[in-house]
C-alpha cells in the first residue's frame, strides 16, 4: 500500500501548510507588482535597503508587461485588494485616478520634494492637479544610430533630421548580405508596442486618431502617407519579420549590431551603451525623433513607468514609503554607487539632469530634450479631443489601439495592403467608439 | 505480441524510431543546453551544439531574481493538492456510475466534460469577484479547489473505464461474504484500480501543474506557482535566450522528470476506456 | 443486478461529483448569462444596466466574429488532423521490436509534459525568430531565405506549436489500444499474403477506431479554449485571433464585460455545436 502512505503523507503536508499561512500575520509586508523591465529588476535587488531602513519587507509580483496590464486591471476595477502597490504608465494613471481607485500622493514628505519632478511627467501622472503616481523612470522616444556605419556610409547625422533623411541614411547603411538592417523599428501588434510607434509617427505626418468630434482619421490621406512611408521604408531597410519586432527584439538586433538605426525608448540608450551586454556599446550615437519635411510636430513620445497605491490597500502608509523611498534622489544615488551613473532610473527629476557626474553620460543630454520636446496636451498639426502622444486617454484606447495595430502588423507581413488595413482600422475604431457611446 | 523479426528489420525500427524521438525531443533538449550557455552562445551563428564553455550563470541569475523554491512549492501543493481532492471526489461517483449503471449514466458523465467548455476568460471577472467576496484571492486553497474543479470531470472519466473493467464477479463475490459498502471499495475495488488510479492521479497532476489561466490570473505573491514565474522572463530587456532556458528548464524538469520515471504507467494506464 | 439500496447509495455517491460540478457550471453560466444582458465597462463606472440583446448582436455583426469562428475551427481541426495521423503512425512504429525502447517513447512523450507558456515562448523565441531563431539558421544553411513564421505562416506555425504538444498525448493512447491488437490475426493475414496497407485499413484501423475516438473527443476540449500558445506568440495578429482570445480581448484589453460575457455564450454554444457533431460521428463508438 504504498500509494496510501503517500496519500497520508500529502495530506499531511496540506495541513502544515495551511496552518502556517495562517501563522505569519503582523509585520508589514508590501505586495507590489511590477514588470520585468531592467531597471526594475535592479530595484528587486537594492529592495534590502528599503527593509533596513523601515523595517518593512517586500514581496515582488514580477510579469511580463502584457500580463501585468491584465493583472492589475482586474484587480483595481474589482478592487480586490491583491497589491499594495502597482507599478502603471501614463496612460492608466489619469483614468484610474479620476475613478477614484488609487491613493492620491498630494502628502508626500518635505525631503521628497516633489517640486524636483519633471513637470511634463507630474502632469502625465496627474487628474486636475492632484498626482496620482510616482515616475519610476520616464522617457521619450529618440533615434539611436551607429556612428561608425553613418561614417562608412558618408553621412552625418543632423541633431534633428527628418523622415526622408533617415530614409535615406538606413537606404544606405543597409547591408543585407552582411545581416546589417539600415533601421530597426517596432511592427509589433499591441498598443503599447507596435502600435504606440506607427500613432507617433502618424503625428508627425500630420495624422491624428481622432477629430474633434470623435470620429475617426483613418480615412484621411496623412495616415496613408504615415503608413505607406514606414512600410516601404522598413521593405528597403528594415530586418526580416519586423511585423513581429517590439522593443526588446530590436533592442537585441542592436545589441548584436544588425540595425544601423533605431528609433525608440530614451531608456534604451544605456542598455545599448553598456559593453557587458551590447557589441556596439562604443559607437553609439543620439539625435532627437524625426519629423516629416514641412510639419513641425516631431514623432517622440512620452512616457513614464510609475508606483501608485490601489484605494483598496490596507497598508497605504507603508506604501507610501515604499514610493518615497524607490523615486527619490536617495535612490538614485544607490544605483549610481552600486551600479554607475548611467544606470540610474532616468527620465524623472529636473535635479538627475543638473548632477554634474550625469551629464557626462552621452545620452543624458539627448534624452532631456526629447522628452522636453513632447507635449501630450498638443500631439498633433490639427487640434483633437484628447490627451496623450502615443495614446489616447480614453479608457476604450488600449482595446481598440491594440485591434487596430494588428490590421497594421498584417499590413507589414504583408498579409493585406495598406489600404485594406486603413480600411479596417477606420471600421474597428468607429465601431468602438459608437459602442462607448462617443459618437 | 513478440514476433520473431530479422536483426536487420529490428535496427531499422530502431533508427527510425529514435530519429523521430530526436526530433520531436529536440525542443526540450535545445532548451536544455541553451541554458547552460553564455547569451552571445545562445544565439551564435551557426550555433553550438555541446562545445561550448558549459555555465550555471543563468541559473544563479535566475535564482538570485526569483525565489524559486517558493513558486516550485506552490506547483506542488496546488496540482498535488487538486489532484487528491479530485481523486476523493471521483472514487465514489465513478464506482457508482461503473456497477450500478442507469439510463442517464452516459448523459452524466458526457455532461462533466461538457463543463470544460465554458471557456475560462469569459468568467474571470465573476470568478475574481467571488474568490474577493470568500476572501481567498492569492491563497494555494482557493487554487486548488479551481483546479480541482476544472479536471474533475477527466478524472471521473478515467476511473469510470479503470473501474469499468473489474469483473462483477468478484464483487458478487465479495458481497456473498458479508463484505459492506465501504469495504467492499475499500479492499476489493482499490487495489484492482491501483494502477488506474496511479494514471489518473500522472494526468491531472500534469494538467494541473501546467494551467495558466487562473493559477495567473487569481495570485499575487503569495500562491503564485511556476507559470506565473515564467511569465517573469517572458520578454526581459536584452538578450535573454539563456535565462529564459534557465527558466523554462526549471519550471518545467520537475514535472519532465516526474514523468519519466513514470511513464510505464502512463503508456499502461492511459486509456480512457479505449481498449477493450 | 442493483438493488433499490445499492442505487440509492449509488445516487449518494455520486453527489458530491455532481453537486460541485453543477455548482462550478452554473455560477458561472448564470453570471455570464446576467452580465451579457447589461451594458457592463469596468473601467467606465462598471454596471450601468440592462442593455436587453444589444451585446449578442454586437458582438455577431463585429467584422472580427466569423473569422475568429473560423480560426478556431482550422486550429482545432488542423491539430487534430496531425496528431491523430501521426499519432497512429508513432504508435505503431513504437509497438514494433527495437533497441531502447523505453528511452524512445520518453523521447515522444516528453512535450506532454512541457507548460504551454513554455513552449510558446521556446518555439517563438529559439526556433521561429527570423533572425535568431534555429529554424532561421537550418534555412540559411541551405541557402534559404528563412521563413517568417509567425507573422506570415502564423496559423501553420501555432498548429505546429500546439501539434507538437498534444501528440505525445494521442500517441500515448493509440499506443495502448495497438498493444491490445490481436497478433495472431494480424499474423495470419500476413501469412495469406495481404500487404500492409490492406491490414492496416481492414484490421488495425477498425481496431483502433475506438481509441481514436477518445482521442478525438479529449483533445477537442482542451483545444477549444486554447490561449497562451496565442497570447505568447502572435498575440491574436496575422488571422491567429480565435474565438477564445476575441473573449479574451474583449473582456480585458476592450473592458468590456458585456460584451465579452455575450461572447461566451456564443462560444457555449460553437462548443456545443462541435460536441454534438462529434458524438453523432464518433458517438457510436462510445457505447460504454
Amino acid at each position: 500500500m504504498k500509494l496510501r502512505n503517500a496519500l497520508f503523507a500529502a495530506s499531511a503536508l496540506v495541513s502544515v501548510t495551511a496552518t502556517a499561512a495562517l501563522a505569519d500575520g503582523h509585520a508589514t509586508t508590501l505586495t507590489i507588482a511590477t514588470v520585468n523591465n531592467g531597471d526594475m529588476i535592479r530595484m528587486q535587488g537594492l529592495t534590502d535597503d528599503f527593509t533596513e531602513k523601515t523595517g518593512h519587507t517586500v514581496e515582488w509580483v514580477t510579469l511580463e508587461e502584457n500580463v501585468l496590464r491584465q493583472r492589475v486591471t482586474t484587480d483595481i476595477t474589482t478592487n480586490g485588494g491583491a497589491f499594495d502597490i502597482m507599478t502603471i504608465g501614463m496612460y492608466e494613471t489619469p483614468i484610474w485616478g479620476a475613478n477614484d481607485w488609487l491613493v492620491p500622493l498630494d502628502d508626500l514628505s518635505d525631503d521628497y520634494n516633489v517640486d524636483d519632478i519633471l513637470p511634463a511627467m507630474r502632469a502625465g501622472l496627474s487628474h486636475e492637479g492632484t498626482l496620482y503616481a510616482a515616475p519610476f523612470y520616464g522617457e521619450s522616444s529618440m533615434i539611436m544610430y551607429r556612428t561608425d556605419l553613418m561614417e562608412a556610409a558618408g553621412m552625418e547625422m543632423p541633431d534633428a533630421p527628418t523622415w526622408q533623411f533617415i530614409r535615406e541614411a538606413a537606404a544606405a547603411m543597409t547591408d543585407r548580405d552582411n545581416e546589417i538592417n539600415g533601421i530597426c523599428l517596432r511592427g509589433k501588434a499591441g498598443w503599447g508596442e507596435g502600435g504606440a510607434f506607427i500613432t507617433v509617427t502618424a503625428n508627425s505626418f500630420g495624422a491624428r486618431w481622432f477629430d474633434e468630434d470623435w470620429n475617426a482619421q483613418f480615412d484621411q490621406p496623412q495616415w496613408a502617407e504615415a503608413l505607406n512611408f514606414y512600410v516601404g521604408m522598413m521593405e528597403e531597410s528594415g530586418p526580416p519579420g519586423y511585423a513581429t519586432n517590439g522593443f526588446n527584439e530590436n533592442l537585441s538586433l542592436f545589441q548584436q549590431g544588425k540595425c544601423g538605426m533605431w528609433i525608440d525608448a530614451t531608456v534604451a540608450a544605456s542598455f545599448v551603451t553598456n559593453p557587458d551586454e551590447s557589441t556596439v556599446a562604443d559607437s553609439v550615437g543620439f539625435a532627437l525623433a524625426p519629423n516629416s519635411e514641412g510639419i513641425e510636430k516631431k514623432s517622440n513620445w512620452l512616457w513614464a513607468w510609475a508606483l501608485a497605491i490601489p484605494a483598496g490597500t490596507q497598508k497605504a502608509d507603508a506604501a507610501k514609503e515604499f514610493i518615497e523611498w524607490a523615486t527619490s534622489t536617495g535612490y538614485i544615488e544607490l544605483v549610481a554607487e552600486n551600479e554607475g551613473w548611467a544606470n540610474v532610473p532616468p527620465g524623472a527629476r529636473i535635479s538627475l539632469y543638473e548632477n554634474a557626474n550625469y551629464k557626462d553620460i552621452p545620452f543624458a543630454q539627448k534624452t532631456l530634450d526629447s522628452i522636453l520636446a513632447a507635449d501630450p496636451t498638443d500631439p498633433t498639426v490639427d487640434p483633437v479631443p484628447y490627451v496623450g502622444i502615443q495614446f489616447v486617454a480614453i479608457p476604450e484606447f488600449a482595446g481598440i489601439a491594440t485591434e487596430v495595430s494588428q490590421e497594421f502588423s498584417a499590413a507589414y507581413a504583408g498579409q493585406q495592403t495598406v489600404e485594406e488595413a486603413l480600411e479596417k482600422a477606420q471600421a474597428i475604431t468607429n465601431e468602438a467608439m459608437e459602442a462607448a457611446g462617443y459618437r | 505480441m513478440a514476433r520473431a523479426v530479422t536483426t536487420q528489420r529490428k535496427a531499422l525500427n530502431t533508427a527510425i524510431a529514435w530519429a523521430i524521438g530526436l526530433l520531436i525531443f529536440f525542443p526540450i533538449l535545445w532548451t536544455i543546453l541553451t541554458s547552460f550557455k553564455t547569451e552571445a552562445q545562445a544565439i551564435a551563428d551557426p550555433p553550438v551544439f555541446l562545445f561550448f564553455d558549459w555555465t550555471l550563470e543563468n541559473y544563479a541569475v535566475v535564482q538570485e531574481r526569483s525565489n524559486y523554491m517558493r513558486f516550485l512549492w506552490n506547483s506542488v501543493f496546488i496540482a498535488g493538492g487538486s489532484t487528491i481532492l479530485g481523486i476523493i471526489i471521483a472514487v465514489p461517483a465513478a464506482w457508482s456510475m461503473a456497477f450500478v449503471p442507469s439510463k442517464r449514466t452516459k448523459d452524466i458523465l458526457l455532461w462533466m466534460l461538457s463543463t470544460k467548455m465554458l471557456p475560462a476568460v469569459g468568467v474571470l471577472y465573476p470568478i475574481y469577484l467571488i474568490f474577493i467576496k470568500l476572501g481567498i484571492l492569492d491563497s494555494r486553497l482557493g487554487l486548488t479547489v479551481v483546479l480541482m474543479l476544472i479536471n474533475l470531470p477527466i478524472i471521473v472519466w478515467m476511473l469510470y473505464t479503470y473501474f469499468k473493467e473489474i469483473p462483477g464477479e468478484i464483487l458478487e463475490a465479495a458481497r456473498m461474504d458479508g463484505a459492506s459498502l465501504r469495504n467492499e471499495i475499500l479492499y476489493v475495488l482499490t487495489p484492482m484500480a491501483i494502477p488506474g488510479i496511479a494514471s489518473t492521479l500522472l494526468l491531472n497532476f500534469i494538467l494541473a501543474w501546467n494551467e495558466a489561466f487562473w493559477t495567473l490570473n487569481l495570485t499575487a505573491a503569495q500562491a503564485a506557482p511556476l507559470t506565473a514565474f515564467i511569465a517573469s522572463y517572458s520578454s526581459p530587456e536584452g538578450l535573454f535566450f539563456a535565462k529564459l532556458s534557465a527558466a523554462s528548464t526549471m519550471a518545467i524538469a520537475p514535472i519532465l522528470i516526474l514523468g519519466w520515471f513514470s511513464q510505464k504507467q502512463l503508456v499502461r494506464g492511459l486509456t480512457f476506456g479505449a481498449v477493450k | 443486478m442493483a438493488t433499490q439500496q445499492s442505487r440509492s447509495a449509488a445516487r449518494l455517491m455520486m453527489a458530491p461529483a455532481v453537486i460541485l460540478l453543477l455548482g462550478w457550471m452554473l455560477v458561472p453560466l448564470i453570471m455570464t448569462l446576467w452580465f451579457s444582458f447589461r451594458k457592463y465597462l469596468p473601467l467606465r463606472g462598471g454596471d450601468q444596466g440592462w442593455v436587453g440583446l444589444e451585446n449578442y448582436a454586437r458582438f455577431i455583426s463585429s467584422s472580427s466574429f466569423w473569422p475568429a469562428v473560423q480560426t478556431t475551427l482550422i486550429i482545432v481541426g488542423g491539430v487534430l488532423i496531425i496528431t491523430v495521423a501521426f499519432g497512429i503512425v508513432l504508435a505503431l512504429l513504437l509497438d514494433q521490436p527495437m533497441w531502447g525502447q523505453g528511452v524512445v517513447r520518453i523521447l515522444v512523450i516528453a512535450p506532454f509534459f512541457v507548460m504551454p507558456t513554455v513552449s510558446a515562448l521556446v518555439w517563438k523565441n529559439m526556433f521561429m525568430d527570423p533572425v535568431n531563431g534555429i529554424l532561421a539558421h537550418l534555412w540559411k544553411f541551405f541557402g534559404a531565405e528563412p521563413v517568417q513564421w509567425l507573422s506570415q505562416e502564423s496559423l501553420q506555425s501555432i498548429v505546429m506549436i500546439v501539434s507538437w504538444q498534444w501528440l505525445p498525448f494521442a500517441t500515448l493512447i493509440l499506443l495502448t489500444a495497438v498493444q491490445s491488437l490481436d497478433s495472431e490475426q494480424l499474423e495470419a493475414a500476413e501469412m495469406d499474403g495481404a500487404p500492409f496497407l490492406k491490414r492496416f485499413w481492414f484490421i488495425i484501423l477498425p481496431h483502433l477506431s475506438r481509441a481514436i475516438t477518445i482521442v478525438i473527443l479529449i483533445q477537442t476540449i482542451f483545444l477549444l479554449s486554447i490561449f497562451a500558445e496565442i497570447f505568447v506568440t502572435t498575440g491574436g495578429a496575422f488571422g491567429t485571433r480565435t474565438l477564445t482570445y476575441l473573449i479574451f480581448q474583449r473582456v480585458l484589453e476592450s473592458q468590456n464585460v458585456g460584451l465579452g460575457s455575450a461572447g461566451g455564450v456564443y462560444a457555449i454554444i460553437l462548443a456545443n455545436i462541435v460536441a454534438l457533431f462529434l458524438m453523432r460521428i464518433v458517438g457510436k463508438n462510445l457505447d460504454t
